[in-house]
């Protein structure tokens, strides 16, 4: 199990999945025997069979420990609702997931008394709010699309200087010019380095070609940052990330299709870093439109193999595929930006004010601006920074160490350089 | 001194000579012979340039619209297609030609996008010149351009590098109509601003877009004061629809959003009112630019590297005499050289 860097939280998706769920697939890991989940920690009767494993259960308990600590966020949500019936079914099964391993499934009063591992999600808490979380988010798109908008909207406070202030002089850069900006966010105790970096000049010369590069440079500028930090013999506690965990591409809303240059960057940009396209300035299409060029647009994404987050690949079970399956059927998001509110049937909304109504940014029937905000933060925030973390890093990490592999001294290491711990399974297996 | 057909209806009154009849005549010549106009649209894909044709001329130019993908859009460069319709309203007829561009502004290098387009009105100045100065000149076909409508993206914030360059390009051949295409992303403030800004642009680079004249001083207010609002709308800022939609009971062209309807021709919502009446009451006017100013400008050219052509032509042959009669000289020294060096030899034997 790779070493967490403290202050990240594993995905921890609260709201979209019901207690139910969960307790079904608790109980689903027990009869599948090749799943190896811990079983619902009931308060159950003890019964005899429990006690004739209970000996069992200690030995395997350390094996499990690691295991355990792994689920034990889930086993504190399950404490909330128990029902009495489920009791009935449980009952403790030898694991022969490994061959020769033994493993018990152990319920919190199997154990003789409290023993508080599910404690570890207090700490785990503790541990994010004291050290805050770190997000990097690119956005791209031509001028006037309303990307800083956007950004301001998605974070609810001004992050991102906006381009059509009165005393802002519109020049349009002749080159791609990555423009970075940091602010730090605080909601109830957990702090976040929410890092926006801007491109402006994308897409709006005449001659547009090779674009992209400048920000495909960046991209892998921090990957290489990230990668000579890790290496270090005497490395860092918590290395800075300045990863892009997540780059939002701008559509603009001609309800046609992907343009070439949309389609360049994408393919490009696709393969290291996770892309979430949406379709910005959104209330210049009708729902019919929207959803006609959402479906051409999924054509083009197809027909030209670029993957989009999220990916089909990387889904780890079957219910994040559910989830993942009903995000892939409805992206591109159609979104409509804003920071002016108004009011709405008396209470206040954000939204955009026009001689025939008013577009509300946060209401579902108007546009999908919540959806991407749920995306991005509240279910898949976490999960956007393990995708850049385990599979684009490590494919440029991976593709990094192979071409130096010849000469380690340019990298400026000595010969032995993994023996942190952060060894590539092929090069550990070397040295042994 | 009575003229003509006309006896019946004026009475022979003295000092009067009945020409003032003769508005009525070329109004009725004009009638039978029909109106032609070409409108040329420009600006990229996806602005919504076939949709405000429609809705325009209310009728369905472009029925059957297959949008080609991305990758099929890579092969193509910008082409013209012009389509011409006939249109009769109260008896009048008009021989409508819309010049369509697609592909321009898609490519991802779009430097040569506006080529085929300046090429293309070229031709036409070119063909009714030929035809203007030939022999049989009664039946004389006008295609050229009258009309250019850009199309300026509401999403940018102004004009891009490409609309500037563009409009440079052309705003000496064509009369420019600059609008604003999907005027319903705008609210109301951001249109001024947008607006603004563009004329501000416009101003800053010199492109000289196409001015309505001001109203006479002897028309009506009525009619001073529309030349005055449309004067002020210029660009307009645009919506176009196909759809019928049912409001309070009437069935009026608009877009309907899950917020409200965005209604084509209520003037509160966008100009699609004033474009239309701007193009309406000044068809003549159009024509009249274009065939005084831009086909002068472009006869006028023509006619001077026309005749400058024939002069650098001779000076081109004096000038391949000149080094022919050069390479002559060299070579017959040459030969001499040789023969000299022969002779040399044998009498050095």
């Amino acid at each position: 199990m790779r070493e967490e860097p403290a202050g990240e939280l594993e995905t921890n998706p609260l709201s979209p999945m019901e207690d139910g769920e969960e307790k079904e697939r608790g109980i689903m890991g027990q009869e599948d025997v090749s799943n190896c989940q811990p079983g619902q920690p009931a308060h159950m009767d003890s019964q005899d069979a429990i006690t004739e494993t209970g000996e069992n259960g200690v030995e395997v308990d350390t094996e499990m420990g690691e295991k355990g600590k792994e689920k034990g966020m889930e086993e504190g949500e399950l404490k909330k609702e128990i029902e009495m019936e489920l009791e009935a079914e449980v009952k403790v099964e030898l694991c022969q997931s490994v061959p020769g391993l033994q493993m018990s499934f152990i319920r919190g009063t199997d154990l003789f008394g409290y023993v508080g591992i599910e404690a570890v999600l207090d700490q785990m808490r503790r541990k994010t709010m004291k050290a805050g979380l770190e997000f990097n988010i690119m956005v791209v798109g031509q001028s006037g699309l309303g990307k800083s908008t956007l950004v301001n909207t998605l974070f609810k406070s001004k992050v991102s200087r906006k381009s059509c202030t009165s005393n802002y002089e519109e020049k349009i850069s002749k080159t791609v010019k990555l423009h970075s900006v940091s602010h730090v966010i605080e909601e109830k105790g957990v702090r976040m380095k929410l890092t926006v970096i801007d491109t402006p000049g994308f897409g709006d010369q005449i001659n547009n070609e090779n674009c992209w590069e400048p920000i495909v440079k960046h991209v892998n500028e921090q990957y290489e940052k990230y990668l000579r930090e890790e290496l270090h013999i005497n490395r860092k506690r918590r290395i800075p990330d300045s990863r892009v965990h997540c780059c939002i591409y701008f559509l603009p809303p001609t309800g046609h299709r992907l343009r070439q240059i949309d389609v360049e960057f994408m393919k490009r940009l696709g393969k290291i870093v996770s892309i979430v396209p949406v379709i910005a300035k959104a209330d210049t299409l009708t729902i019919e439109e929207r959803q006609e060029f959402k479906e051409r647009i999924r054509q083009d994404l197809a027909a030209n193999g670029i993957r989009v987050y999220p990916q089909k690949e990387y889904d780890e079970d079957p219910e994040e595929s559910v989830v993942n399956n009903r995000i892939r059927e409805s992206i591109p998001f159609a979104v409509v930006g804003t920071d002016k509110e108004h009011q709405v049937n008396g209470h206040k909304v954000l939204g955009r004010k026009t001689k025939w109504g008013i577009i509300e940014v946060e209401n579902v029937a108007h546009c999908e601006f919540a959806y991407l905000r749920d995306l991005l933060i509240r279910s898949h925030l976490q999960d956007l920074k393990d995708v850049t973390h385990n599979i684009h890093y490590e494919t440029y990490r991976v593709r990094r160490l192979n071409e130096s592999n010849v000469s380690f001294s340019e990298l400026g290491l000595s010969p032995w350089p993994l023996e942190n711990g952060t060894a590539d399974k092929g090069d550990s297996e070397s040295h042994l | 001194m009575s003229q003509s057909g006309e006896k019946g209806k004026f009475p022979d009154a003295t000092g009067y000579v009945g020409f003032a009849n003769l508005p009525n005549q070329v109004h009725r010549k004009s009638v039978k012979k029909g109106f032609e106009f070409t409108l040329m649209v420009v600006g990229e894909s996806g602005l919504g340039k076939s949709t405000l044709i429609n809705s325009l001329f209310l009728t369905d130019l472009y029925p059957e619209r297959y949008i080609p993908g991305a990758a099929e859009k890579i092969e193509r460069t910008v082409q013209i297609e012009a389509s011409t319709v006939e249109i009769e309203e109260r008896g009048v007829k008009l021989r409508l030609t819309v010049v369509d561009t697609p592909g321009y502004g898609d490519a991802i290098n779009s430097q040569d996008c506006f080529k085929t387009i300046i090429e293309y009105i070229d031709n036409q100045f070119e063909r009714y010149l030929h035809d203007e100065s030939g022999l049989n000149r009664r039946h004389i076909v006008d295609n050229r351009v009258h009309c250019c409508f850009y199309f300026i993206s509401p999403f940018g914030h102004g004009l891009k590098p490409l609309d500037v360059e563009f409009m440079k390009a052309i705003h000496s051949k064509v009369n420019i109509v600059p609008v604003i295409a999907k005027a319903d992303t705008l609210t109301l403030r951001e249109r001024d601003r947008l607006k603004r800004r563009i004329l501000d642009e416009i101003a800053e680079h010199g492109i000289r877009i196409y001015q309505l004249p001001d109203a006479d001083s002897d028309e009506d207010e009525e009619f001073k004061e529309q030349t005055r609002v449309l004067k002020a709308s210029i660009p307009f800022a645009v919506i176009g629809s196909n759809q019928l939609i049912e409001v309070k009971g009437k069935k009026i062209r608009g877009r309907l959003y899950p917020w409200g309807v965005v209604e084509v021709e209520n003037p509160e919502h966008n100009d699609f009112l004033k474009l239309r009446t701007m193009l309406v009451t000044h068809m003549q006017d159009l024509q009249e630019v274009t065939q005084d100013l831009h086909y002068e400008n472009f006869r006028s050219e023509r006619l001077k590297t026309g005749s400058s052509r024939a002069v650098d032509e001779d000076e081109v042959d004096k000038d391949q005499i000149l080094l022919q009669k050069e390479a002559e000289l060299r070579r017959m020294q040459q030969m001499i050289a040789q023969m000299q060096a022969q002779m040399k030899m044998k009498s050095d034997e």
